[in-house]
């Protein structure tokens, strides 16, 4: 708040993931009549229990979130964006241990607890802002999952759809109503007014001569 | 911790009733519901327990079943150790498992986090998905505090943070 006395700061010290905290959680989030009060919520936890606790009042709220999160070998992060009923929602893809059936053995070597380097959490907060502000601020384009691979410098990004298998119910009506959104009168109106706008200005753009005067031609 | 599952815990799991009912401490009536198939199964884990001479624990909920305690043992070398455990239902229950917590011991082995919650990440949480909802609180016991306490016992024992009150 010193450098930017706009920012308004409301501190929370909880544990979201007991009946309370979730409670409290939810309900610091919304407005007098029930709607989020906030346009983006960001993710910024070390565990599996909170991110289903964050996913699950983002679903009940419609909330658009970022997820982000290092792995345990401290060489990779990822950012993830998610839009309840139109991107999957966190527990649409169940964790890559227990998708493919890896013997849980395989993730961590006995005696040893997650390595962290605050150089990779860095960077995976950086993506994450900028994220944020090319969202909030209506530039550029966000990935639905952005990774970052340090040993390889390899960034990959991908498109996460939801799961109509998704174990939570509440995330596959949200997305059996946003199908019917999609395929109601108006929206496919829209859809094709935006779609012929588009194709008239390509037509004029490829009427009009490129150049005006050539002295080879 | 173990590399593995050892088999007489594998056995033993097997014989704890699966749970049907999925729905957790937000879900009011049918909340009620999972609630008796957990007391189902604990009863149903007890007795087995007390049959072969392996009783363990005690637990008792709270009003509404949402904070659970008891007290767990272990023995090592002829002395019985015994604790005090307790611990939330989350929110998300049971898609999440319940965090099991034994505040007199925190801060005396690295497998144990702020607030006495027992470490189990290793092969607990990938078994607690892959099983939910079929598995409960009598379950979490069985897989998550039992092996804990036979692993982080005789540790603290020899290191001497713990000793007998004898």
């Amino acid at each position: 708040q010193e450098i930017n006395p706009d920012v308004e700061v409301e501190s929370y010290t909880m544990n979201i993931t007991t009946l309370q905290g979730f409670d409290s959680f939810k309900s610091s989030l919304q407005a007098p009549d029930g709607s989020s009060r906030v346009d983006l919520v960001l993710s910024c936890v070390d565990n599996y229990e909170a991110r289903i606790t964050i996913n699950q009042v983002c679903l009940e709220l419609g909330q658009v979130w970022m997820e982000s999160g290092v792995s345990e070998d401290a060489v990779s992060g990822h950012i993830q964006l998610l839009v309840p009923g139109t991107t999957a929602c966190f527990q649409c893809v169940p964790p890559l241990v227990v998708a493919s059936g890896l013997d849980e053995r395989t993730l961590k070597r006995e005696g040893v607890c997650a390595a962290s380097l605050p150089t990779t959490m860095g960077i995976v907060a950086g993506l994450l802002v900028q994220a944020a502000l090319k969202h909030m601020l209506g530039f550029g384009g966000v990935s639905m999952y952005l990774g970052y691979n340090s040993l390889k410098d390899f960034f990959p990004t991908m498109d996460i759809r939801p799961s109509a298998a998704c174990v939570n119910p509440l995330c596959r009506e949200l997305q059996r109503r946003e199908e019917e959104r999609r395929n109601s009168p108006e929206a496919r109106a829209a859809a094709e007014a935006a779609a012929a706008a588009a194709a008239a200005a390509a037509a004029a753009a490829a009427a009009t001569p490129l150049h005006e005067e050539n002295e080879w031609g | 911790m173990a590399e593995s599952w050892d088999p007489k815990t594998r056995e033993t799991v097997k014989k704890i009733p699966f749970l049907t009912e999925k729905s957790g401490p937000r879900d009011k009536q049918k909340w009620q519901d999972r609630l008796k198939q957990e007391l189902h199964a604990l009863i149903t884990y007890i007795k087995m327990n007390k049959e072969s001479d392996t009783d363990w624990f005690s637990i008792q909920p709270n009003a509404d079943g949402t904070h659970w305690t008891g007290q767990c043992w272990y023995v090592h070398e002829l002395i019985k150790y015994e604790f005090d455990f307790q611990f939330d239902i989350p929110a998300t229950y049971p898609d999440t498992a319940p965090e099991i917590e034994l505040p007199e011991l925190e801060g005396k082995t690295a497998k144990m986090y702020r607030g006495g919650k027992i470490c189990l990440t290793i092969h607990f949480k990938p078994l607690w998905s892959k099983n939910s909802p079929h598995f409960g609180i009598a379950h979490a016991l069985c897989l998550g505090l039992a092996p804990w306490l036979a692993a982080e016992v005789p540790f603290m024992v020899e290191s001497g943070v713990i000793k007998a009150k004898v």
